[in-house]
């Protein structure tokens, strides 16, 4: 199989690829571009632990093909948090409110939970749980999930 | 390129990415039975990651732009095969004259899907649970396909044939679907029980209710997901309220008929007896939901 070369931006810096057509973005992602944060749980479009952004909308990287992306503009957990030292308000909310115990749903619930937030800055409970539903935790029973998701709608409102 | 010990879930395939319609069509006619048009892949990828889809050529239609439009024009919209279910969750066009599909396709998945997923590619992958065909079917939508004989135009309801068969030909692609405007005093309803709000239907049930000017109903189309090989219209039902007042019990007495119209599967997931009974509470609430919104906004 030969591969098809792809130029994609994630998270602002361009990349180039060579990929087999049958290459998911979620693999792509990680064993190319070495971007771990992105998690692969079902691989089937269930779970949502390789969310990320697709021109800001969340989307299942393992329900695309790496050579689909070719100039995408993409988002992934890293681009959150805006230096080394600095957690992003979203991800601050989810450790002061214990949004999470494991840890692998996370970088996908915080992905879902920005392009939520975005569209719709003070969630009630119920938007927040319907938000969320694409993205399966099986730790926290999402009660904390929710917590966090509304500290995070406060924070995000004071900054 | 990186080391992929475990990352060769899809069986290999040649990649094509048209720009056009007709090149589109053209690497069909070319592949035949080897090729599979992919739409948003929301239903293709996870069947080709376990493999139960191994197609040889992959005919990618995300990069033609000529799919993706929702157009008004007199009496109906036309959308495009390859706009996102999103776009139409999103659309005020749509929600303001055909609210019963953005209140439907709001049930498809979940937010990650919808972003992804297509109006055309759900039509054509033709999952009897699914919401859009159901919908499709009782908004007596047309269905145009474009092949290398040209192009026809099928309704709805004959576009379906059976479990995840369309009466597409291997080289024709579903381009559009051209949705009628509704009559004045139409309500509509659209209910669904899944096991999770996201889930494939147990059973959905579409419904439309036109009221004459005497409050008598004129028509009553009920079209069900879940519920057969198809989406099924329930017409005996549907003959037995036209005409009628509306009330509980002439809902409840639909809800029975429509039930028995069915021929539901058993699975894991519900017998088709318990589909049936809930085919029929549906109906009956959807029945009274579209009236109920129907007096509301006329009063």
């Amino acid at each position: 199989m030969t591969g098809v070369a792809i130029r994609l931006n994630v998270n602002g810096r361009d990349y180039d690829g060579n990929v087999e057509p049958r290459i998911l973005l979620s693999d792509f992602i990680r064993d190319d571009l070495g971007l771990t944060g992105t998690h692969i749980g079902c691989e089937h479009g269930v779970c949502g632990a390789c969310t990320v952004l697709w021109d800001d909308e969340p989307v299942r990287s393992c329900l695309v093909f790496a050579v689909q992306a070719e100039g995408a503009r993409l988002r992934t957990v890293e681009s959150l948090a805006p230096s080394e030292t600095e957690l992003h308000p979203i991800q601050q909310a989810f450790t002061e409110a214990h949004g999470l115990q494991c840890g692998f749903c996370t970088p996908g619930m915080l992905l879902t939970v920005e392009a939520l937030l975005r569209e719709n800055p003070h969630p009630t409970e119920q938007e927040i749980r319907e938000g969320i539903s694409g993205n399966l935790c099986r730790c926290t029973g999402y009660h904390n999930i929710v917590l966090a998701v509304q500290l995070a709608a406060e924070k995000l409102a004071s900054v | 390129m990186g080391v992929h010990f475990l990352a060769m879930k899809p069986a290999p395939f040649a990649y094509h990415a048209p720009t056009s319609i007709d090149e589109a069509v053209a690497l069909l006619r070319e592949h035949g039975d080897e090729a599979k048009p992919l739409a948003g892949g929301q239903s293709l990828v996870p069947l080709m990651n376990f493999r139960l889809a191994r197609p040889a050529h992959l005919v990618d239609l995300n990069r033609v732009a000529e799919l993706a439009y929702i157009r008004s024009e007199d009496g109906a919209v036309r959308i495009g095969a390859m706009t996102r279910q999103r776009e139409i969750e999103r659309s005020a066009l749509i929600a303001e004259r055909w609210p019963l599909l953005t209140g439907a396709t709001r049930h498809i998945g979940h937010v990650h899907i919808r972003n992804r997923g297509t109006v055309g590619g759900s039509l054509a992958h033709a999952d009897p649970a699914a919401e859009l065909p159901a919908v499709m079917v009782v908004l007596n939508a047309e269905v145009l396909a474009r092949g290398s004989r040209g192009e026809r135009t099928l309704t709805a309801q004959d576009f379906f044939v059976s479990h995840y068969a369309t009466a597409l030909e291997p080289d024709e692609l579903l381009t559009e679907v051209r949705i009628p405007d509704l009559p004045p005093q139409t309500g509509w309803a659209f209910e669904e029980l899944s096991r999770r709000h996201g889930d494939f239907a147990l059973v959905g049930v579409a419904a439309l209710v036109t009221l004459d000017p005497g409050g008598s109903i004129l028509e009553a189309p009920l079209a069900i997901a879940g519920g057969g090989p198809t989406p099924i219209r329930a017409s005996g039902a549907e003959a037995m309220l036209a005409g009628q007042r509306p009330s509980e019990a002439l809902f409840r007495a639909a809800g029975e008929r429509a039930s028995r119209e069915l021929d539901p599967d058993s699975d894991v997931h519900a017998s088709a007896e318990y589909r049936r009974e809930v085919a029929a509470v549906l109906t009956r609430r959807a029945l009274v939901r579209a009236t109920a919104g129907l007096s509301a906004s006329a009063a």
